[in-house]
């Protein structure tokens, strides 16, 4: 792969993050416990998916530069290389829609499912304390359109680091039920906090040109922060070190094949579709 | 804080009253109420539910059952006797035309 190519997989990955974990706080739209939160969850759903929309706009601009030779095997997905036969350009949607599972980079946490509150708010607690140290080094990066993506993300997620913040205090120091919930669900989904700070070659080589985060350098970060947090929640840090990987590759879990196939129903059995 | 719920309404989180800044310099007026298990949390709420529009630069946020109300069954004897008194008003000065906003 050139350095366009790596440039390409980054932005995406950053765009199926926020596209997976937007989408997954969407179902909560209509199911919020109140009025309020339902209200809370559903702004920040849409802060995920805006920036999902920037950065799969990027990452069109750039796959449409690609020589025609590199684009056709890009994507193992049959719909997007129909699409790249008759010589038309792609844009966000068909970034999102028309790729499958295998051609996804977004990381295995944020495909995991709701199930409940606790498990809702410790998957965006873990990936809001990851984003808020993410965004604050790529907003210093040499490319241009992602420093001004992470300059905008920044703001949002100050807030969402602070709600579910709060909320792993309030369930984790609440009742013996919430505790229990909480506790559980921060046991059951950290062994997928591993690959948040995993540097594959992508993240090397955009590191070497200026452009990628050292996310190894912000684990002792985000582990600061995330046990300061659990300490005041009540809530025990896990010990474990045995990590789940492999959605930065492709290789996912079966949750987001469920995901894709909601998300991608439309536009899927009827092609370009819109209203 | 669990206690408190319990006091009040065993599944229901307390009420709060939101008052919205709109503008800098500008007052703040009441927007709503919602529900919310802390003063953290109300905020938080007030800001998701009422300033989704760019509608607000401050926020505050007070129990419901803070708020003292004047009784309307007393609204005459309250509010009646100040009908007649137009000496209070500022009406018997004769304004320069400069002054437009008054």
């Amino acid at each position: 792969m050139n350095k366009q190519r790596y440039l390409l997989d980054y932005t995406l990955r950053l765009a199926d993050d926020a596209l997976i974990i937007g989408h997954r706080l969407s179902e909560w739209c209509g199911h919020g416990p109140v009025l309020e939160q339902d209200i809370a969850l559903t702004n920040t759903s849409l802060d995920h998916l805006g920036r999902a929309r920037t950065l799969y706009q990027y990452a069109a601009e750039q796959f449409n530069r690609l020589p025609q030779g590199e684009k056709k095997n890009a994507f193992t997905s049959v719909a997007i290389q129909n699409l790249v036969a008759s010589g038309e350009n792609l844009g966000e949607d068909d970034l999102a829609y028309l790729r499958d599972g295998w051609d996804f980079r977004n990381m295995l946490l944020l495909e995991q499912p709701n199930i409940d509150w606790a498990y809702t708010i410790a998957r965006s607690f873990f990936y809001d304390t990851f984003n808020y140290f993410f965004f604050q080094h790529l907003a210093g990066c040499k490319d241009e359109s992602l420093a001004a993506v992470a300059e905008k993300s920044l703001k949002e997620v100050t807030y969402h680091l602070r709600w579910s913040s709060e909320w792993v205090v309030r369930l984790g120091d609440g009742t013996s039920e919430s505790h229990q919930r909480m506790q559980h669900a921060v046991n059951e989904l950290w062994a997928y906090t591993g690959e948040l700070f995993v540097m594959n070659d992508t993240d090397k080589i955009m590191l070497q040109e200026g452009t990628g985060v050292d996310i190894e350098a912000i684990k002792p970060l985000w582990m600061q922060r995330v046990s300061a947090v659990f300490e005041e929640a009540t809530i025990n840090t896990p010990t474990g070190t045995w990590m789940q990987q492999g959605g930065k590759e492709g290789r996912h879990t079966e949750q987001l094949g469920y995901i894709l196939a909601e998300l991608q129903f439309m536009q899927r059995a009827y092609p370009g579709m819109a209203w | 804080m669990t206690q408190e719920i319990n006091k009040t309404n065993k599944s229901e989180w307390p009420l709060w009253e939101v008052f919205i800044r709109s503008k800098v310099g500008l007052d703040h007026k009441h927007a709503g109420s919602l529900h919310a298990a802390d003063a953290e949390m109300a905020i938080e709420n007030a800001r998701d539910v009422y300033t989704r529009r760019m509608e607000g630069v401050s926020i505050w946020v007070v129990e419901s059952k803070f708020i003292h109300a004047s009784d309307p069954g007393e609204s005459e004897s309250l509010y009646d006797p100040a009908n007649d008194k137009i000496y209070r008003h500022p009406t018997f000065y004769n304004l320069p035309d400069e002054v437009k906003y008054m």
